[in-house]
């Protein structure tokens, strides 16, 4: 528990009364907040050395951002997702998920079965489904994707893994659905052995 | 039902292990760095080399747009870059990767040996429907694919190739030794790769001329172009 002392509470009025905060809308422990840029302990020199102010905890994510909804890594979801905010999900999406034309960051926990349709998308974690990322996808070298993407411009750090078909836009064309050719009907390997089991190949897209 | 498909009958003989090379030999011959990169080769730095034998595959797809292009080795952006910058649209499988996935590891018919899921290997990888594609990059994915997945995939990358489209390949000319690098190819422009070291695979084995022919004996046309650094590059039309 945050207790603050008496003559903390006094120095943070006056302190409060020289300079112009927001602390009612948004609280935050950086004398000079920036509402765009990564959450961060907040640097303590220009308060006076007296003042030292409560850090307040926050997730160690470069994109963390406080205008970002936040799905953590022990959340699963199974269904429609969509929204009108950018997202950053960390845990397990099993459906489909729909930002239009809002950013979405998978993190390196985040475990997505669904086809995604954003602005822009960001995978460092596992997905299986289709990514549609109307600016631009971004797969980051710890990613994995299986599914096939379409998008004007793409990005592919060393060491991501992708499997499955790349539509680029160009401009203002019409969005055309990535078009995967289709699994062979029946998956029967043609090297004379018996058939496998057909439901692994029917699971893939 | 598994098989590990060792009992298969493959024409590639074992080779002579007499020659052999100093460690380093191939990365050395390749340009590569001796700094070693990570594990997965992230950050590894690129080396460009020239190819005639892509700078034919190239001249082979420049033709209509829209072009089904799949490539087999490692993902790239430059690639996908390159291959949509034509206006064909890619496709892209990291065979090796999945051909050596743990799921795919099962016991072998001695113990404490191991061999491929040949069959479920099969089931997930390369579906796609019969003469799907234009033109597909192999590289010399064949060299280090396990010896019981080398046919089969090869069988199955004729399958999805349209009727005249075109194959690269390449192949190592001399026994490496199980220091030879693993490279991914980056394509830098229309006869200028990049290669870039990546994750650590152990050369397979080594493929004379006549074991290339035969392995794609179903091909109409083969054409084989022999690089400065002793690496064949194979470009095989179907």
């Amino acid at each position: 528990m945050v207790s603050y002392t008496a003559a903390e509470l006094k120095l943070e009025r006056e302190y409060s009364m020289w300079k112009s905060r927001r602390e009612d809308e948004k609280p935050s422990t950086s004398p000079n907040p920036q509402p765009s840029a990564p959450v961060a302990p907040a640097p303590v020199a220009s308060a006076p050395s007296s003042y030292q102010p409560r850090t307040v905890e926050t997730p160690r994510m470069d994109t963390y951002r406080a205008d970002v909804a936040h799905i953590g890594k022990s959340v699963i979801i199974k269904g429609e997702l969509s929204g009108s905010e950018d997202l950053y999900l960390d845990g397990e999406v099993e459906g489909n998920i729909d930002l239009r034309n809002h950013n979405l960051v998978i993190g390196p926990n985040g475990r997505v079965r669904a086809n995604i349709h954003a602005k822009d998308v960001v995978v460092h974690g596992n997905v299986n489904g289709n990514v549609t990322g109307v600016d631009r996808v971004e797969l980051k070298k710890s990613a994995v994707l299986n599914g096939d993407i379409n998008t004007q411009r793409i990005v592919i750090e060393d060491g991501a893994f992708f499997k499955g078909a790349i539509d680029i836009r160009k401009g203002d064309q019409p969005k055309a659905e990535a078009s995967r050719p289709p699994i062979q009907a029946a998956a029967v390997p043609a090297f004379s052995a018996p058939a496998v089991s057909s439901s692994a190949s029917l699971e893939k897209k | 039902m598994r098989t590990s498909g060792s009992a298969r009958e493959w024409p590639v003989p074992n080779f002579p292990t007499s020659v052999r090379f100093p460690l380093g030999f191939f990365r050395n011959i390749f340009g590569g760095s001796p700094q070693p990169p990570s594990a997965s080769g992230e950050g590894a730095p690129r080396i460009p080399r020239r190819s005639t034998g892509f700078n034919q595959f190239t001249k082979a797809i420049l033709r209509p747009d829209g072009q089904r292009i799949l490539d087999l080795g490692s993902t790239s952006s430059s690639n996908i870059n390159f291959i949509t910058g034509l206006g064909h649209k890619a496709y892209n499988e990291d065979v090796l990767m999945e051909a050596n996935a743990s799921r795919l590891v099962i016991p072998g018919p001695e113990d404490g040996t191991t061999t491929v899921d040949v069959l479920r290997c099969l089931a997930e990888d390369l579906q796609y429907e019969k003469e799907s594609f234009d033109a597909v990059l192999l590289w010399d994915v064949c060299d280090y694919l396990p010896e019981p997945l080398v046919k089969p995939i090869v069988e199955r990358i004729y399958q999805i190739t349209k009727p005249r489209g075109v194959l690269l390949a390449f192949f190592h000319t001399r026994d490496a030794g199980t220091e030879a690098p693993y490279y991914r190819f980056h394509i830098k422009n229309e006869e200028t790769l990049e290669l870039q070291q990546g994750p650590h695979f152990q050369l397979q084995r080594v493929f004379h001329n006549r074991h290339v022919e035969n392995l794609f004996c179903n091909y109409n046309s083969i054409k084989f172009f022999l690089g400065k650094e002793n690496i064949r590059e194979v470009l095989l039309v179907r």
